[in-house]
């Protein structure tokens, strides 16, 4: 199996008319770890969101690739099917859906992106064998395959729902936004085994979006990004986070003056909205 | 003007195979015969309904033309064509339930299977005359009136076939029945009566399928449902309208429940090019209960009336009603509630909402609730929402593969689940929630 790439250039975004993706580079091969790290605010939410189609959030320039796939011109859904996936920050609850149904659609649709709506779903006692046991590798009750996608789930919950979902869609890159936050020191460990299980057996290419070194000791990057002013303003190694957890980002800011500013901007808009 | 002429010459034509019907009907009882006879002078008397009555004024049926169909012909009955057309939807029912009964227009095709039912009967309504006919008259048009409207008394008048399903005093069915309403190619005209008669301390679950199979022609359903519900007598009734989207549905419906008795009756309303229907629960005991369901998703042109009445007589009543609605394309849902709380009926607590779901800037859902309350120690609540389906929603499932259209009708079957949580009995409770699938068309499970 080659592997592939994932390919973000010059990438400009926009939420409600403000800026705030203006040029980042980022590429990633399967098989590879990358983490990226930023100030509050800075657009790494921003950059994932962006990346997996959400309406709110315009391109205003740049170009995202799976190999010669240009994501851009694609609906979410066909994002996902060519291979993309994104853990989120705040998953969204669905009432009245349970997570077993919400997975074995999605499953049936990433397996078989040819298949017509309406046309048979994976079949069900293969697709529980497997639910049930990708569960019990997260140490997820199997009660949770019967409750409403993340209805009432407690914070981990949901983090660790969204793992499961990474587990059962097995895609060729992986974006986990703050999959770190909210989770217990036990569940850290858990959960990031599980992605590397993951990231094993299908060779999948991982940005880890964090702010913590913790779930870093476990996906251990390979490649470090700070995300500064729209920008990616450093490239390095897992140096770069040692720096991070002792200095903050002062001298980020000392370094580059121009992101510096532009950060403020975003910063008093924030503040004001 | 024109139309006043068409009706008028209508009205004539009937009159006259009014008269042959009954006397292809002569083996009918002289009381039933002379309660059509009394039916069709209603009819006559009665005006057609228009756009100037209340219940019709957003509900148009200047298309539904009644000479387009033979009404009270004597009708040939069901070939094999018919039989086979309807076998996959009895195979489908009869995989979960003991028995049940099949019909094709009101005429039976499948008898329940009397060994499984005991004391409890469930046959078609000429057989019910043969062996309870004191019973029958007794609750006949008792509930529904036929005077309620033009289309009541016609149905009263003419109505052929139906089911009827008694159980006696103290008898409590363990299992679910069911029972398929069937209109095909061939037969497309249903003009059955459902009488469900439950006596004291008595209970029992019914499934009731109405659905067309085979080519979709203009059809018509021209029903009424009257259900008694004894002293302590527990009913659960699911009715799923599933005709063709060529088929005019017209159905006045009921229930009155003795004190201490209970219904949970639940519509699911999926098919049919206009549904009108009234359903009315009367909680006519102290202590009586009723539990009214309404699932309805609607697509194309699609146009479905409902008018509830939750009618509190007696002290100590509750009921509780939720309807919720998913509509697309350009489709349309009306929804007019009435909670009406008599004098004597203290210590009511009467509860309705009405939710939909719109799935396109085409659709519309009006939602009506309404109170009349005479007694002064009740409680009596009421609420209507309208929405679309929450972008975010779509957003996440379309981040897993799942397409937006897609999406949106998974969300639109996660809304109806709250009422699919409401009903117990499993079998029951997946036919219900299969057959809003299939006309969701999200894949099979
Ligand atoms: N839908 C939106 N409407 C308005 N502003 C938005 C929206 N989404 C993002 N923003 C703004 O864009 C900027 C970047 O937000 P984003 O969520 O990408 O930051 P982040 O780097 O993920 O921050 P955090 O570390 O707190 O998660 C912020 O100023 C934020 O307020
Ligand atoms: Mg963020």
């Amino acid at each position: 199996m080659s592997r592939k790439s994932l390919r973000i250039e010059n990438l400009h975004v926009s939420v409600e008319g403000k800026s705030i993706l203006r040029g980042v580079n980022l590429t990633i091969n399967q098989g590879e770890t990358h983490a990226l790290m930023g100030p509050n605010g800075s657009g790494k939410s921003t950059l994932s969101y962006a990346l997996m189609g959400h309406p709110n959030y315009e391109i205003t320039d740049g170009s995202a690739f799976i190999d010669d796939v240009n994501l851009l011109d694609m609906e979410p859904d066909d994002r996902a099917k060519a291979g993309l996936f994104l853990a989120f920050q705040y998953p969204t609850s669905i009432p009245g859906v349970t997570m077993a149904n919400f997975l074995r659609h999605a499953v049936t649709n990433v397996r078989m992106p040819d298949r017509k709506e309406g046309e048979d779903l994976i079949s069900m006692r293969d697709f529980r064998k497997e639910l049930k046991q990708k569960m019990d590798e997260l140490g997820m009750d199997g009660e949770f395959a019967r409750r409403y996608l993340n209805e009432g789930f407690s914070g981990g919950e949901k983090k660790r729902a969204e793992v499961l979902q990474l587990a059962m869609l097995q895609p060729a890159f992986a974006i986990l936004d703050e999959t770190d936050s909210g989770l217990d020191i036990d569940a850290v460990r858990v959960v990031s085994e599980g992605v590397n299980r993951v990231a094993k057996a299908q060779g999948t290419g991982v940005l880890v979006i964090t702010h913590y070194q913790r779930i870093l000791n476990y996906i251990q990057p390979q490649f470090v990004h700070i995300l500064y002013g729209g920008k990616i303003v450093e490239n390095g190694g897992p140096e770069l986070v040692t720096t991070l957890e002792l200095e903050g980002y002062d001298w980020i800011r000392a370094k580059y003056p121009n992101e510096a500013q532009i950060e403020d901007e975003l910063e008093s808009t924030v503040l004001t909205s | 003007m024109s139309t006043v002429v068409a009706n008028t010459q209508t009205k004539a034509t009937l009159a006259i195979q009014f008269g042959e019907f009954q006397n292809t009907a002569s083996s009918e009882p002289i009381w039933l015969r002379d309660a059509r006879k009394a039916a069709f002078e209603q009819f006559e008397f009665l005006p057609w309904p228009t756009s100037k009555d209340e219940e019709w004024r957003r509900t148009d049926i200047r298309a539904f033309k009644l000479s387009a169909f033979d009404l009270i012909q004597n009708q040939p009955a069901p070939t094999l064509d018919d039989l086979n057309a309807v076998g996959p939807l009895r195979d489908a029912l009869a995989a979960h339930y003991a028995t049940g009964i099949v019909q094709i227009a009101g005429q039976t095709t499948q008898p329940a299977d009397s060994s499984k039912l005991g004391r409890v009967t469930l046959t078609d309504f000429q057989s019910a005359l043969a062996i309870h006919g004191d019973l029958i008259k007794k609750h006949l048009f008792q509930t529904v009136k036929p005077e309620g409207d033009a289309l009541a008394a016609l149905h009263a008048s003419i109505f052929r076939g139906g089911i009827v399903l008694y159980v006696p005093k103290g008898v409590k069915l363990e299992f679910p029945l069911y029972a398929l309403s069937a209109l095909t190619g061939n037969h497309r005209v249903d003009t059955s009566h459902t009488l469900i008669i439950l006596e004291d301390d008595s209970e029992a679950t019914l499934v009731h399928d109405l659905a067309t199979t085979g080519e979709s022609k203009p059809g018509l359903h021209l029903g009424a449902v009257e259900i008694v519900v004894g002293k302590n007598a527990h009913l659960k009734y699911v009715r799923i309208q599933n005709w063709d989207d060529k088929t005019w549905h017209f159905s006045r419906e009921r229930a009155v429940v003795d004190a201490g008795g209970s219904i949970q009756w639940t519509i699911g309303g999926l098919g049919s090019r206009l549904s009108k229907v009234n359903q009315e629960t009367a909680l006519t005991g102290p202590k009586a209960s009723a539990q009214v369901n309404g699932v309805m998703f609607t697509t194309g042109n699609q146009h479905l009336a409902y008018f509830t009445r939750q009618d509190h007589q007696a002290p100590n009543t509750t009921s509780d009603l939720l309807y919720k609605g998913g509509l697309s394309g350009k489709s349309r849902t009306v929804w007019k509630g009435m909670i009406a709380v008599e004098k004597d009926a203290q210590k009511t607590d009467a509860y309705q909402k009405n939710d939909s779901l719109v799935l396109s800037s085409h659709a519309r859902a009006d939602s009506i609730p309404g109170l009349e309350i005479e007694a002064n120690d009740v409680r009596c609540t009421h609420g209507a929402t309208a929405g679309q389906v929450d972008p975010e929603m779509v957003f996440y499932f379309q981040a897993r593969g799942i397409p937006a259209e897609t999406a949106k009708r998974l969300v639109v079957e996660g809304f109806f689940a709250n009422v699919y949580d409401r009903i117990s009995v499993e079998p029951v409770r997946e036919s219900l929630r299969a057959a809003v699938a299939q006309k969701l068309a999200i894949g099979k499970s």
